[in-house]
């Protein structure tokens, strides 16, 4: 790769030049999971990720997150190179992820609690982020106690406890039922307009991503590329049974067709060749 | 006025025609049916009682030889006779008749004792070990490198071929004995360990990282608590393997204990002393474990009651 120098606004939240991931690298099992991702996330804006099953949604987070290392190209965030994990960019995981032994209120100060905060100023903040995430009645109460979209919304106080720049989020409401979804959706609108982070956030549903998108991110069957980027100018509050809406949804539907279909396609061959 | 019956009694609750059992046998069965503490003795109860009865049975039929399998009123009859025999730990003294030293109860507790404490020293002493070496394993790739080869090579040895070593080292006396308890559990906690802290959610520990958590703190913050469930349950499945290896450790000769009076029994052809000894091993190890489950509870006060739902099935 000729090292051009890597050209970016230093205010954007996040920018991914070239960037590839390669699991077990180097050995006979390596999987090329993503290729050549060029991406510009500005301050305090909304983008999905859509795309099929194992494209590398969530291993392009992972690497944002910097919890897995690149293979190929870099990524910066507010002009940072991204190396190592960074409280300012908070995950929030494709599956649960709260500490069972931990109360709710406990799990949110978590990261606080990492840094030698104080029992006081750690309830102050855990309470502020489960008010804000409408739990505060929960704090006392255990993870196991807790129905899943409540689980859910305690990771997003965890994440907003750190305060982050931007928001990494792994189909968070997959596992819910349409209406809590819808009401986790409206939920995280205003979190996300006061918090004044940068969500990415991957998803399958069309319809999350007509709700939520300032831009979709659609891409391709394995190895993941960006086939295209979808800019989303429907007014919010959005009505999303508007034929703007409407249109967008065929175009987001048609766009994912193919490539769901090659990813099939792929799969199938990977399994019978197994 | 008739008798207060519950509701589903008192309709008629009978549609073949039988009559409804009276309110107080009915409410009797439903409490000994239940979950609750006295519910959990009486079946415990019935349990060995049907055991010992089906033994006596077999006594008072002449197919159980009393001299061989003397049923529980004959070894249990004659405890205060029996008991004396508990008293090896002053018995192997010089100059000591057999009458001597303390009392029948008093020697059959010191035996108890002796033998409990060496078990719970043992396990102490294997878990503590076992779970700080299967920790410093994972947080040390030299550590593992040089330890975990020699630990998995040895941790198939049984604890019986040891049983030279702990009296090549430590004589006669509790050493040895407890040297074989942690032997014999400390391989497989640290395997378990390794393979617990293998397990768990990568999740859990990239939240840590994500927070700034250091390499200690995750290990001390987030490993050690997803580890402990597991570990707990390891240490309850190698308790009564602690029991086992302790008796075979006092009935060679290190010492005074119930593998001791055990082989007493065997020497002198005393079957009564036998199963006397075998119910007090069974009562304490019924104890150990629900002691340890009690402290599981307490430790593990995060985990809910699975318990309940597997009996609904
Ligand atoms: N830790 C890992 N080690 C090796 N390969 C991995 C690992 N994680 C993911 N992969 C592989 O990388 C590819 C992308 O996986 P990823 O989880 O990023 O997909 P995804 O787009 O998030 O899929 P989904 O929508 O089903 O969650 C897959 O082919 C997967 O098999
Ligand atoms: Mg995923």
């Amino acid at each position: 790769m000729a090292s051009s120098p890597p050209t970016f606004s230093s205010k954007d939240a996040v920018v991914c030049r070239n960037v590839g991931k390669t699991w077990a690298a180097g050995t006979s099992r390596a999987h090329e999971a993503l290729r050549g991702i060029d991406l510009d996330v500005k301050p305090n804006e909304f983008v999905i990720f859509l795309g099929p099953s194992g494209c590398g949604k969530s291993t392009l987070l992972y690497l944002i997150a910097g919890l897995e290392e690149a293979t190929g190209g870099s990524i910066w965030s507010f002009s940072d190179k991204v190396e190592t994990p960074s409280p300012e960019r908070s995950l929030i995981f494709q599956e649960t992820s709260l500490f069972p032994w931990l109360t709710v209120w406990e799990n949110v100060s978590f990261g606080l609690s990492i840094r030698g905060a104080s029992r006081a100023e750690r309830r102050a903040v855990a309470e502020e982020a489960l008010q804000r995430v409408g739990l505060k009645a929960a704090m006392e109460k255990r993870p196991d106690e807790l129905s899943g979209g409540m689980r859910q919304r305690v990771a997003v106080a965890r994440a907003l406890a750190m305060r982050p720049k931007v928001l990494l989020m792994d189909e968070p409401f997959a596992a819910l039922d349409v209406q809590t979804r819808a009401r986790m959706q409206d939920f995280l609108l205003d979190v996300w307009r006061d918090s004044g982070a940068s969500v990415l956030f991957v998803t399958h549903h069309i319809d999350e991503a007509v709700a939520l998108a300032d831009r979709v991110v659609v891409f391709t069957a394995r190895p993941g590329r960006i086939k295209t980027i979808v800019p989303v100018d429907l007014p919010r509050p959005r009505d999303l049974f508007s034929r703007e809406a409407e249109a967008l949804r065929i175009q987001l539907t048609d766009l994912l067709r193919d490539e769901v279909d090659r990813a099939f396609a792929e799969q199938e061959g990977l399994a019978t060749v197994a | 006025m008739t008798i207060a019956t519950p509701p589903d009694y008192a309709e008629g609750d009978s549609p073949a025609g039988r009559p409804a059992r009276p309110a107080a046998v009915a409410r009797l069965f439903a409490s000994m049916a239940g979950e609750g503490i006295l519910a959990k003795i009486w079946w415990t109860c019935l349990s060995i009682g049907l055991f010992a009865g089906l033994w006596e049975f077999c006594w008072a039929v002449g197919w159980a030889d009393p001299k061989l399998l003397p049923p529980p009123h004959i070894f249990l009859g004659n405890i205060v006779e029996q008991a004396k025999f508990f008293n090896t730990a002053t018995r192997w003294q010089v100059g000591q008749s057999m009458n001597a030293g303390p009392s029948a109860f008093e020697s059959v507790m010191i035996t108890v004792g002796a033998t409990t404490m060496r078990v719970f020293v043992g396990l102490l002493i294997a878990s503590v070990l076992g779970i700080a070496v299967g920790i410093l394993i994972r947080y040390s790739n030299l550590f593992d490198k040089l330890v975990l080869p020699t630990i998995t090579l040895l941790s198939p040895v049984s604890p019986i071929a040891w049983l030279p070593v702990a009296i090549f080292l430590f004589g006669i006396g509790n050493g040895p004995a407890i040297f074989m308890v942690v032997v014999a559990l400390f391989f497989h906690m640290v395997l378990a360990t390794v393979t617990h802290i293998d397990g768990v959610s990568p999740n859990l520990i990239n939240v840590a990282r994500t927070v700034g958590a250091t390499k200690r703190q995750i290990y001390t913050r987030v490993i050690l608590p997803a580890i402990l469930p597991g570990m707990l349950a390891v240490l309850r499945m190698n308790l009564f393997g602690a029991w086992m290896v302790v008796l075979v450790a006092e009935s060679t000769g290190v010492g005074y204990g119930l593998g001791q009076v055990i082989m007493l029994a065997r020497n002198t052809f005393n079957p009564s002393l036998v199963f006397f000894t075998i119910a007090v091993i069974g009562l304490l190890g019924f104890t150990f474990d629900w002691l340890l489950r009690q402290a599981q509870r307490r430790i593990l006060y995060w985990l809910p009651d699975t318990k309940g739902k597997l009996r609904g099935l």
